[in-house]
């Protein structure tokens, strides 16, 4: 095991962070000057990790494949970021914060970057407002708070639905400041296709224009990949449509390790699927479960009816519904885990009770919170006994206020109204908490080379809890590695700039251009989609919300036969020296149809449940999952060796000296 | 539903472009515009043809990406929304629909109905931002108090994505609604005040050295803003600018 050195330092626990800053080496602020960074991918990760690297001093290149950096998915999050500031004086504290997201994670993320998660979380909030993000606000002027699933406190700060594109924008403006003083150079609809490695240090990348298909090189004294997650192997996933893991991937077969590739996030609340056309999937924010109230039909004649359409939900008397979350986990209620939602999703529909034509799909209930909040409302109006229908509009006003954007959204998709009939939704994938394994630093196994956000792979363990992504983006990205790049980068204050004419750069080009051409060169039977849904289906249905032993080896085998077909017959038009987006679609499929694989096998390895990863085999009487701590608590670290079937494993011991570990239970 | 398409080809900037037609059977109306415009081209590489290139990313209405002038209009026939959320139920069987890209200037065509929309990142680099430190700031959140209408007409400015349909909108392809969406966001805030003259300023000259046309409030803007950005945006950054010179 002595491979991974996980630098954790030592001391008490709330004390680490603070010493381990005082301890490491830093970079004469004129020495900045000689150094420069790559930032790749300009997600909240990124775009914070870039602008405060620029602002210290270091010269910044930044790399998205978009056509500007305020574009990346972080946009997407809609409920919020916690933050252990207590303003709500509910109980909350970083120990709280630490203590609910090491447990949400089912006790396989690391203690001591939580801990410093927890810690730094309270001036991410001061940062953004100082930049100008327009959290909500109470009438007094103070920000406004709400809670999330998996916790009992109200540490969730927000901009209606649209927390991560205010979060970014703010990063963004951050960066935009930082191109202005030419700190930051940007480089748009570029994409990472190398990591160059000298004497075993990440010293560059080879990118191509998308735009001109030319393939570039560019060096640096280190390069941070903030490049999101790999949720798209699934096809249908929450994920933008570009979201890839080149460059984590390629990061991987330089000798970057991938940790813990099957702790894959399913998100309760997600519109379902209408069709096979579909192409990815839209999530109903996870901030709508505090309000709404999740159910089937209790009779499964009713479930037919209605998936007939023969009878209508609100036509469905209050004891024949069956509010299966509330019934199963009375403490949490609607606001169970991700995790439990999903699989309790999932087994319903499984019984028989999904609710609309596929059968796969619940009600997630407005009904009861506009009446409550118009009864309220009519209250604090002075009404006196106000009729139901007067009660009902005030009541949907208030509803609107706190949701309206996302009512709106899901009538646009789904052409029904929610405020009169109860939305459907289903679990879909969402995150992913495996990614390139780190250190407390946040450096891959390859000198210089460091992932920050969702592309690392560190602080949610098997599961994330709402309103955590965003945080841990912008944690890594303003406070955690502009500190400990430093100490990587102080040994480089002599270096130079890193020349690109060295064998390296030439062997990486020729590299990704032989590439290139290969997938130019197939038989051209298949459409790369026709590809990439075909992976999707193996992954969906084997490797999805459960696994057992049986799929997951029919799914090794049926990736690797579909990669082969694949590289021989794929279909890819055009030119590669100009704008070709199926070629860039192919290289990211050819990619998943790797990391697929490595995904069975780590998901097969793993002979538990926990988190986002449930093996059928491992659970209770009560279908619960069934963790083993005795032989899995481990972050389970893939080296690449040739091919993705003869990786080999390595494993991180976790060490949990402050924090009691349990079963998790939310009843 | 079977649809006949018109869609605009450009091989690159330099090349002239053309309108092409296409018929495409068996569109569902569950589909999205952009879904439809996928299956299409899966037709076409089928067929050994170049498929068509637009630009497209979250498919959920936020992140800009998506930019076509559908019959005319941008994002299409529906308001407040962006193409990724504009289904086939919008239009009917036998529909001949004409595909765009933006139409300005400063939104070069890179090819097919992909434009370049970087002259926005420069109007934002010029000054959409708070000249606040990244690293630690030392300030408590709430020490900053805003008043609730304050925040939330800051927040609606804010909503601005970025997507350039206001432009596309506009005969004179002015960015004045987007641009005054960026101002406002700050001019409505207290951290944002102290640069607030510096920062209108610098935005309108970048607005014009990348070729923006002026506004003469004909309101096609607001109508085709996918997020319902508000004329009054413009109305605000006119009183700064105009306040900011005479300050001089």
């Amino acid at each position: 095991m002595g491979v991974l050195d996980s630098k954790v330092p030592p001391g008490p626990l709330a004390e680490k962070w603070t010493n381990h800053k005082n301890e490491i080496n830093l970079v004469n602020p004129a020495n900045k000057r000689n150094i420069d960074v790559i930032v790749v991918g300009t997600g909240l990760a990124g775009a914070s990790a870039a602008a405060t690297l620029a602002e210290l001093g270091y010269n910044v290149k930044t790399f998205c494949y978009q056509d500007s950096p305020r574009r990346a998915h972080s946009i997407a999050a809609q409920g919020g970021i916690n933050a252990a500031k207590n303003y709500q004086g509910d109980g909350d504290s970083v120990y709280r914060l630490f203590y609910d997201t090491i447990k949400g994670g089912d006790y396989r993320s690391r203690e001591a970057n939580v801990y410093r998660l927890a810690e730094v979380s309270t001036n991410i909030i001061d940062q953004c407002v100082a930049q100008g993000v327009p959290f909500a606000r109470e009438y007094g002027g103070l920000l406004d708070n709400r809670s999330f699933g998996g916790v009992l406190v109200s540490r969730t700060f927000y901009a209606k639905g649209q927390t991560g594109q205010q979060l970014l924008l703010g990063a963004y403006a951050a960066m935009n400041r930082q191109i202005q003083r030419g700190k930051i150079k940007s480089y748009t609809r570029h994409e990472m296709l190398d990591l160059v490695l000298v004497d075993g240090k990440a010293r560059g990348i080879i990118a191509r224009d998308l735009v001109s298909g030319e393939l570039e090189r560019h060096s640096a004294h280190a390069v941070v990949l903030a490049t999101g997650g790999y949720g798209n192997l699934f096809f249908l996933s929450t994920y933008c449509m570009g979201a890839n893991v080149m460059a984590a991937w390629k990061a991987h077969k330089r000798g970057a390790f991938f940790a813990n590739p099957c702790f894959t996030q399913i998100h309760p609340t997600c519109i379902p699927v209408s069709g096979d056309h579909q192409s990815k999937l839209t999530l109903m924010s996870e901030s709508l479960r505090n309000d709404g109230r999740i159910w089937v039909p209790k009779k499964l004649e009713d479930a037919q009816a209605i998936r007939e359409g023969r009878l209508k939900p609100t036509e469905l008397a209050e004891e024949d519904r069956d509010y299966y979350l509330e019934r199963r986990y009375p403490a949490f209620g609607n606001l169970v885990p991700r995790d439990v939602a999903s699989r309790a999703a999932k087994e319903r529909c499984d019984a028989g009770f999904g609710v609309n034509k596929t059968g796969e799909a619940v009600y997630l209930d407005f009904d009861s919170a506009i009446m409550r909040y118009g009864r309220e409302k009519a209250l604090t109006s002075g009404m006196k006994n106000p009729d139901d229908a007067t009660v009902r509009k005030l009541g949907e006003e208030v509803v609107e206020a706190k949701y309206g954007n996302l009512f709106q959204m899901y009538e646009k998709i789904t052409d029904q109204n929610p405020y009169k009939t109860p939305m459907m939704i289903y679990p879909a994938v969402h995150y992913t908490m495996g990614g390139l394994w780190v250190d407390y630093n946040l450096m891959t196994t390859i000198p210089g080379c460091y992932a920050a956000g969702e592309a690392n792979f560190s602080d949610h363990g098997a599961n994330r809890l709402g309103a955590s992504a965003l945080m841990q983006g912008l944690a890594d990205g303003y406070f955690v590695l502009p500190y400990t790049i430093g100490d990587y980068l102080s040994d480089d204050i002599r270096t130079g700039p890193i020349p690109t004419d060295i064998p390296e750069f030439d062997a990486a080009e020729k590299n990704v251009r032989d590439r290139i051409n290969k997938l130019m060169s197939g038989n051209g039977k298949h459409s790369v989609d026709y590809y990439h849904k075909k992976l999707g289906k193996i992954m969906w249905n084997n490797c999805g919300m459960a696994r057992n032993e049986k799929g997951l080896k029919e799914a090794i085998k049926e990736i690797a036969e579909l990669r082969e077909d694949f590289w021989a017959n794929v279909k890819v038009p055009g030119s590669p020296d100009s704008k070709n987006q199926e070629l860039e679609k192919a290289g990211r499929v050819a990619d998943f149809l790797e990391l697929g694989e490595l995904f069975a096998m780590d998901a097969l390895h793993r002979n538990e449940s926990c988190g986002g990863h449930f093996r059928e085999e491992y659970q209770t009487e009560e279908g619960e999952a069934l963790r083993d701590d005795e032989n899995f608590k481990y972050v389970a670290a893939w080296e690449y060796q040739g091919d993705p079937s003869k990786a080999q494993l390595h494993k991180e011991e976790l060490v949990y000296e402050n924090i009691e570990v349990k079963t998790r239970s939310y009843k | 539903m079977k649809l006949y398409l018109k869609i605009w080809r450009q091989k690159d900037a330099n090349s002239k472009g053309a309108m092409v037609d296409y018929t495409l059977d068996g569109v569902e109306s569950d589909m999205s515009f952009l879904e439809m415009l996928d299956v299409l081209n899966e037709e076409l590489i089928e067929k050994g043809e170049d498929p068509i290139e637009f630009d497209h990313d979250c498919r959920e209405g936020i992140c800009g990406t998506c930019s076509l002038m559908i019959n005319g209009r941008p994002h299409g026939p529906e308001s407040l929304i962006t193409v990724c959320q504009l289904h086939m139920r919008s239009f009917n069987d036998g529909d001949t629909i004409v595909i765009e890209p933006w139409r300005a200037k400063a939104f070069p065509v890179i090819k097919d109905l992909i434009v370049d929309r970087s002259s926005f990142d420069r109007i934002q680099q010029a000054g959409g931002y708070i000249s606040v430190n990244t690293s630690g700031n030392p300030v408590d959140a709430n020490a900053i108090p805003i008043e609730k209408d304050a925040a939330d007409a800051s927040f609606n400015a804010a909503t601005c994505i970025g997507c350039g349909a206001c432009v596309a909108a506009c005969k004179n392809a002015s960015a004045m609604l987007f641009t005054s969406a960026k101002v406002s966001q700050f001019a409505l805030l207290p951290q944002g005040r102290v640069e607030a003259a510096e920062r209108v300023q610098n935005m309108v000259r970048q607005m014009d050295i990348e070729g923006f046309g002026n506004c003469t409030n004909t309101g096609a803007c607001e109508v085709e803003c996918p997020k319902g950005i508000s004329l009054e945006n413009i109305a605000r950054m006119n009183r700064e600018y105009l306040s900011a010179i005479i300050k001089g």
